[in-house]
């Protein structure tokens, strides 16, 4: 059976319309992911080095600002605001790239283990964090193993401030001691809660301690950037689900993690996420059986599991059972309207702000602010709310205008950005609306156009 | 009349002299009978554990302060001599003195060993206890209780803000909005998109829900003397929101209302990082009082739940990590206040749950359910059976005015 290419960039993909080029079948979209990344070059972000850069500068003022409190905090504030540029980049950029990328199942991978891998900024200094950890750690990782792509989230700085582990120090350890520190949980929970095994394995208040204790010496600064110190390690052996991890620095850790992902635990959590983020969220059985003996038959491969994935008759569905979550509905709605990736970089703050930020907000959800570490919801019913629906449709009958000049006639824009998917229904009444502005309106509000 | 097609009808006739009768008439028929009476209930669910120890200070209890050497600082005031209020607490005083405020202390959901918080949450809302999976709940135990009383109208419970609840949702017609959101459409858009909406049941309800409050919103009046938050007061804008809107559906035919309140997490620098959430929640109980008049606020229960409470002990960075039991706050004119309600376990290392948290004395579906009976004469084995399946209610504690 040849897969439904409407289906592939609406189910798998940022939507429709898409150049000839793009990767429709599950063996062109597998090729692509394993091939290089090539919208990073096109829309860079701003570099980690030189953002780091920036907040040594904004320590040193704030230093001098405590030392000399007569000359005032005027210099550090303005630290502080051109400490937060970096972040608005990449916001747009974050964007530009899933709306102007060809390869829309790799940008959708990106927002999958972004979410999955949840941060955000800890404080108005770090908000460029959480886009680092996409590019460093989730982007180049997406089709390796998971261990690998554990590992690199686990040790990122966005992951170790924002889950407390920059402040755990081993109880036991040399500046534990020394400067009378202590452990913290927060990371060692939620990476055996959320990110591996989930919260329904067999584990204890035990395994998370020992995990705690294990990752001490995971560390963060504006100098080094992430770093292991030793004199924060706890030292002795630790014992996390039976097995006993000794050793000094970080081969322990990295061993730890890499039998986490290799789970049966984790391969069944993981398996079910895939299958309930792309497809239904009420996942066939035997889909998320089809990618689960994938992931484990391939040691946590991931290319093998999304090739279960795209290859599954079950992910083909005609029907369209999942609501596009707010940041998809922006970037389909933006690619329909024909807005190209410069175009958006090259947006004014205030302009990406109130023509984009704040009305996600207003739908439900805030832009790179998930509500806790395990992201945000997949359910539907989360999303297409009265209030949430109520957002996109204020969105989709006011702001087109304002981004595109002529807009693009309704019943155009319906075959264009839904393709075979469109109904009858909805071409009927994108025709029959009073003016173009709310014929627009009427197609991006759509229930055509909110599910996947 | 029922109120979807009343309020359609006059949708229909699309002018705005029609829209204070048709209100009107909505406040009268809540006038003839609203099934639940004239209390109101009030739910407020603190996401992220809030930390009693903290909130709610038992600095009698001789162990106490050796747990909490970075905690300790500052009190917002004496409430009877074992408990102290944080200071971020210390605006709550004269409610406590009128007795209008109340908490229980070392409470919490069945909820056990585990400590996360979304399952902590999900049971705190499910109502449910460890016996019962919680993928295979699918309502919110304030639902479940609008679900025994017959002849109830959707506007009768609100959840408000963008977030979901799942404590209000399952079976029974509920309403939810963000007091921020007003949509705005031409009648021939709104046939249109009822005409797309038509065969998908999930966009059909929640367009014609967003219709139909943008309608009845746009022309009801928020109440006397608003003064939202103002310039500096930032950290509050969007609670101040929430509550006035809260507050004016509750001063009309509302009967329940819940909302959430977040940011309790604190891991790490508890000292400053409790701060903020417990001023929003002053504010918000301030606010909810001020904005609903002696009379509403006479017959108002505010109940703050959490989904657990947090370690005896600080950890090794200033913060607490995830615990058992933890508080309750209280507040309201139908409450029995200016008492600390619940047993006291102590804090001697051999009383705490698993030597680390506080240990559980009662479960929190107890005081929701004995609130719900005094308030709305709900049965006792309605509660028991099907409200909060598995509860065995604990004599009367006698928390009502």
């Amino acid at each position: 059976m040849m897969p439904d290419p409407d289906l592939a960039a609406l189910r798998f993909g940022t939507g429709l319309p898409v150049p000839a080029s793009a990767p429709l079948t599950p063996e062109a979209m597998l090729d692509s992911l394993a091939g290089p990344d090539r919208i990073v070059q096109d829309f860079p972000i701003p570099d980690f080095d030189m953002v780091m850069g920036l907040l040594r500068s904004g320590d040193a003022l704030r230093k001098e600002a405590r030392r000399n409190p007569a000359k005032g905090r005027k210099p550090y504030d303005a630290a502080v605001d051109k400490s937060a540029i970096p972040a608005r980049i990449s916001a747009r950029v974050t964007i530009a790239r899933a709306v102007a990328n060809p390869d829309g199942f790799r940008e959708r991978l990106v927002s999958f283990w972004t979410d999955h891998f949840s941060t955000r900024s800890r404080s108005q200094f770090q908000t460029y964090l959480p886009f680092a950890l996409a590019e460093q750690a989730v982007r180049p990782r997406l089709a390796g193993t998971f261990g690998d792509l554990l590992s690199a989230v686990t040790f990122h700085p966005a992951m170790l401030s924002y889950l407390d582990q920059t402040a755990s120090y081993g109880p036991g350890s040399k500046k534990g001691l020394s400067q009378d520190r202590g452990l913290n949980e927060n990371l060692a929970r939620e990476l055996i809660e959320l990110h591996t095994l989930g919260v329904d394995a067999a584990y204890s208040q035990a395994d998370v301690r020992q995990m705690a204790e294990l990752l001490t010496g995971l560390a963060f600064d504006h100098d080094r950037g992430f770093f292991f110190d030793k004199a924060r390690a706890e030292p002795g052996p630790e014992q996390v689900l039976g097995v006993e991890y000794a050793g000094q620095g970080m081969a322990p850790i990295l061993a730890a993690l890499h039998d986490l992902a290799l789970r049966p635990e984790t391969a069944a959590h993981l398996s079910r996420k895939l299958a309930v983020h792309f497809v239904s969220d009420e996942p066939s059985a035997p889909l998320v059986e089809a990618i689960r003996a994938a992931y484990v038959g391939s040691g946590g491969d991931l290319l093998a599991s999304y090739q279960a994935l795209l290859t599954h008759p079950d992910s083909w569905t005609p029907f369209l059972l999942k609501a596009r979550q707010p940041y998809d509905f922006i970037v389909a709605s933006l690619r329909a309207l024909g807005l190209t990736g410069q175009a958006i970089v090259d947006m004014d703050e205030k302009q990406f702000r109130r023509l984009i930020q704040n009305p996600m907000q207003s739908m439900g959800q805030q832009f790179k602010g998930p509500p806790g570490p395990n992201g945000w919801p997949e359910e539907a019913e989360a999303w297409i709310t009265p209030q949430g629906l109520a957002g996109r449709i204020t969105w989709a009958m006011n702001i087109p205008g304002r981004l595109t000049d002529p807009l693009p006639d309704p019943v155009k824009l319906a075959k264009a950005a839904l393709g075979s998917k469109a109904s009858e229904v909805l071409l009927w009444s994108a025709a029959r609306a009073e003016n173009i502005r709310e014929g627009v309106g009427l197609v991006l509000s759509s229930p055509d156009f909110n599910r996947r | 009349m029922d109120r979807r097609f009343f309020l359609r009808g006059a949708a229909l006739l699309g002018c705005s002299a029609a829209a204070h009768p048709w209100l009107t008439t909505v406040t009268l028929a809540a006038a003839d009978g609203n099934e639940l009476g004239d209390n109101r209930l009030v739910v407020v669910i603190l996401r992220g554990a809030m930390d009693g120890l903290d909130a709610v200070r038992p600095v009698g209890d001789g162990d106490f302060a050796a747990y909490r050497p970075t905690l300790l600082e500052g009190s917002g005031g004496n409430l009877d001599g074992f408990f102290a209020l944080h200071p971020a607490l210390a605006n709550l005083m004269p409610l406590w003195d009128a007795g209008e405020l109340g908490f229980v202390h070392a409470t919490s959901t069945p909820y056990r060993d585990k400590r996360s918080h979304f399952d902590g949450q999900d049971m705190l809302e499910a109502g449910t206890g460890m016996d019962v999976p919680l993928s295979t709940v699918r309502d919110g135990w304030l639902n479940r209780m609008l679900g025994t009383v017959p002849g109830l109208r959707a506007q009768t419970a609100f959840a408000v803000g963008q977030e979901a609840i799942p404590l209000l949702e399952g079976p029974t017609p509920v309403m939810t909005w963000a007091p921020e959101q007003k949509l705005q459409l031409s009648a021939q858009s709104r046939l249109l998109l009822e005409n797309v909406y038509h065969d998908d049941p999930l966009f059909r309800l929640a367009a014609t829900d967003a219709m139909e409050l943008s309608d009845m919103l746009g022309e009801a009046s928020m109440g006397e003397g608003m003064s939202p938050a103002k310039k500096g007061q930032d950290n509050f804008a969007d609670i101040d929101r929430l509550v006035d809107f809260a507050a004016a559906r509750l001063n009309e035919d509302t009967r329940i209302a819940t909302f959430s309140l977040s940011g309790w997490d604190t891991h790490k620098g508890q000292k400053d990082a409790i701060a903020k959430p417990l001023s929003r929640l002053e504010r918000v109980i301030l606010r909810m009082q001020d904005q609903m008049g002696a009379g509403v606020w006479g017959k108002t229960l505010v109940l703050c739940m959490t989904e657990f409470g947090r370690t005896a002990r600080e950890n090794g960075t200033g913060g607490t990590d995830h615990g058992t039991a933890g508080a309750m706050v209280m507040a309201g004119g139908a409450l029995k206040g200016g008492k600390v309600y619940g047993r006291w376990p102590g804090l001697a290392e051999a009383a705490l749950y698993d030597r680390r948290d506080l240990m559980p004395t009662s479960d929190v579906r107890n005081w929701a359910a004995w609130a719900m009976r005094g308030m709305y004469g709900l049965d006792q084995s309605l509660l028991e059976n099907t409200i909060f399946p598995g509860l065995i209610m604990d004599p009367d504690p006698g928390f009502l005015a």
